[in-house]
């Protein structure tokens, strides 16, 4: 598949749920905390398009608002990732081989041993368990991805003539890492951070699934799936569509990374999957 | 050689000393006094005072500190505060469970991925190819956890072929136990299978692009002969990285199946834990989960040197 059509399938894929999630913001058919018990597991109808759970609430509302949690999570673990990350990733680039680059990348190493599941642990024994705690950890998680990434890009910008030819104007380090090479990554940088943000939506929705994440009346694929899980045998379908949204919306994230590169850079096309 | 071991060794060290302080640093800012909260309110000075003593919780922080370390390093991992029994037991208990998951998952992932990712590279561009990536496409996005929660409807509700969850344990005998890890291991593995295809895929590629290979194939070796004897170990280097880094998502994803299964292995230990602040057990079963990725970490780093002698003179 070309980038383009890759491209174009993915962001319509990832729309597919996160435009409602979205839309959720202003407005859901139904109220997503309203509980009616008298309700429960009512069938798809003109009223609740997807039926009704366990406790009577709208399946659609849940799942536009459940996205609007995966989104808000994944989407603030990638800004932490690349607000601390980039910047001590260009650190380490421009002292490359210095002690500074040394300590940097010897950091990136210790938290990349924290998985983000064990930091959400950490967290949560602590501060007890939310959706802040979520965005922490996996923001945590993203900050060494995103060190690692610039600082492996700026170091082959750095051999090149024309940086060379910055210091040679006098300019310092600082200012060309700032001026020259960031804006000649940013192109992988988008890449990455589409592939962090569906990492995200995948451990947003692990980690609310074993309890670490939002919390009640909060709604969330991941706890919609931990909610579902002993009504499976009854009503297989609270279990199904929450998933779906799930793999439907990385999946369409993951196309629209692997687009974006193939576009930014067609030499990776031949290696890369 | 024995420069290159030194250093990755003096570093192994320096990073569990640090990952242990953060550790630590973590737990001690939890507020309250543990003996005190299993007593309750109305406990008696002297019985908090008696059972801070045996908890270990006496003392400075930095001889606490000393004191833990301490104790991990000879097998000691404290004594839980509400089991009273060794920390490092219920760990053994629960590793009964959890490690033989993690390692048929990593056995089934591998046993997945070599075969079809050397198969799509051979076939690269063609049909066979393209249907192995689309499919490892939807494998990348599909939470393990959910991907469980199906396999157990499937093959335990519908077709019961397996139980839908709990562990009989080993004494049950050797084919209700592994029938019991069956369904969550292959959950853990088909994910972790779709990322190591894509990986050895790109790697074989790349490889297989290299002017060693168009030297072997001048020699008259066939395609499949190149394949096999040039191109697969040098293709392994990037595979190896990866699979030193999945073992910690294995563990993580480990945790989150056993909760699909209600399996008693580390995850459900570590989140009795948190609710009932039992710390010593969060804390000592976290360092072992961050010290077990930083040696495997460490092993993977001594297998590049192994896969590729060149990397033996720097």
């Amino acid at each position: 598949m070309s980038g383009r059509r890759t491209l174009i399938l993915g962001a319509g894929l990832a729309a597919l749920f996160l435009v409602p999630a979205l839309v959720s913001l202003v407005w859901t058919p139904h109220d997503v905390a309203a509980i009616s018990v008298g309700d429960k597991f009512l069938p798809p109808s003109a009223a609740h398009p997807l039926g009704t759970d366990h406790l009577g609430r709208d399946l659609l509302s849940m799942l536009m608002a459940g996205g609007r949690t995966s989104l808000a999570v994944a989407l603030v673990a990638v800004g932490i990732g690349v607000a601390a990350g980039v910047p001590l990733g260009l650190l380490a680039a421009a002292a490359r081989g210095r002690l500074i680059d040394e300590i940097v990348m010897r950091g990136n190493d210790l938290v990349f041993a924290f998985p983000s599941l064990v930091i959400a642990i950490l967290i949560t024994a602590v501060w007890g368990p939310s959706a802040v705690n979520a965005i922490l950890a996996i923001g945590i998680f993203n900050i060494p991805v995103f060190a690692r990434m610039s600082r492996g890009a700026a170091l082959s910008l750095w051999t090149l003539d024309f940086i060379r030819a910055a210091q040679v104007c006098g300019k310092g380090r600082a200012r060309i890492s700032a001026e020259h090479i960031l804006p000649n990554i940013l192109n992988l940088l988008i890449v990455q951070a589409t592939i962090q943000f569906s990492l995200g939506i995948l451990a947003e929705a692990a980690l609310s699934y074993v309890g670490l994440g939002a919390q009640p009346p909060t709604p969330s694929w991941g706890r919609m799936l931990a909610e579902a899980q002993t009504l499976i045998y009854t009503q297989p379908m609270l279990a199904v569509l929450p998933g779906i949204a799930i793999v439907v919306t990385v999946l369409g994230l993951n196309l629209t990374g692997e687009g974006l590169r193939d576009l930014t850079d067609p030499r990776l096309r031949r290696v890369l999957p | 050689m024995p420069g290159y071991l030194a250093s990755r060794l003096l570093s192994l060290i320096l990073s569990l000393a640090v990952a242990s302080l953060v550790i630590f640093a973590v737990i001690e800012v939890i507020p309250g006094d543990p003996a005190a909260f299993m007593l309750g309110l109305n406990a008696r000075p002297d019985t908090v005072a008696a059972l801070r003593a045996e908890l270990g919780l006496e003392g400075t922080r930095p001889q606490r500190y000393l004191a833990w370390v301490g104790g991990m390093l000879t097998g000691d991992l404290g004594v839980s505060y509400t089991y009273r029994v060794p920390v490092a037991k219920l760990v053994a208990d629960r590793l009964e469970v959890s490690l033989p998951l993690a390692l048929m998952a990593l056995a089934l992932s591998t046993a997945i991925a070599l075969p079809v990712g050397v198969f799509a590279a051979a076939r690269r561009g063609r049909a066979a190819d393209r249907l192995a990536m689309g499919l490892a496409q939807i494998g990348i996005a599909l939470p393990n956890f959910w991907f469980a929660m199906l396999l157990a409807l499937v093959f335990a509700v519908n077709l019961r072929w397996v139980s839908a969850g709990g562990f009989p344990g080993w004494e049950a005998g050797l084919l209700p136990a592994l029938k019991a890890l069956t369904l969550p291991a292959v959950a853990l593995a088909l994910p972790q299978a779709a990322i190591l295809t894509r990986i050895l895929r790109s790697s074989l590629i790349e490889t297989l692009g290299q002017d060693y290979i168009r030297t072997a194939r001048a020699r008259g070796l066939s395609r499949g002969q190149a394949l096999r004897r040039h191109a697969l170990r040098n293709a392994l280097i990037p595979v190896l990285t990866i699979l030193g880094l999945q073992f910690a998502f294995l563990i993580a994803g480990a945790i989150v199946i056993e909760r699909v299964f209600f399996l008693p292995g580390l995850g459900r230990l570590i989140f009795e834990g948190i609710t009932q602040r039992d710390l010593i057990v969060v804390e000592s079963v976290t360092m072992l989960l961050v010290a077990t990725v930083i040696v495997v970490n460490f092993l993977v780093d001594l297998a590049y040197v192994w896969a590729d002698p060149r990397l033996r003179r720097r």
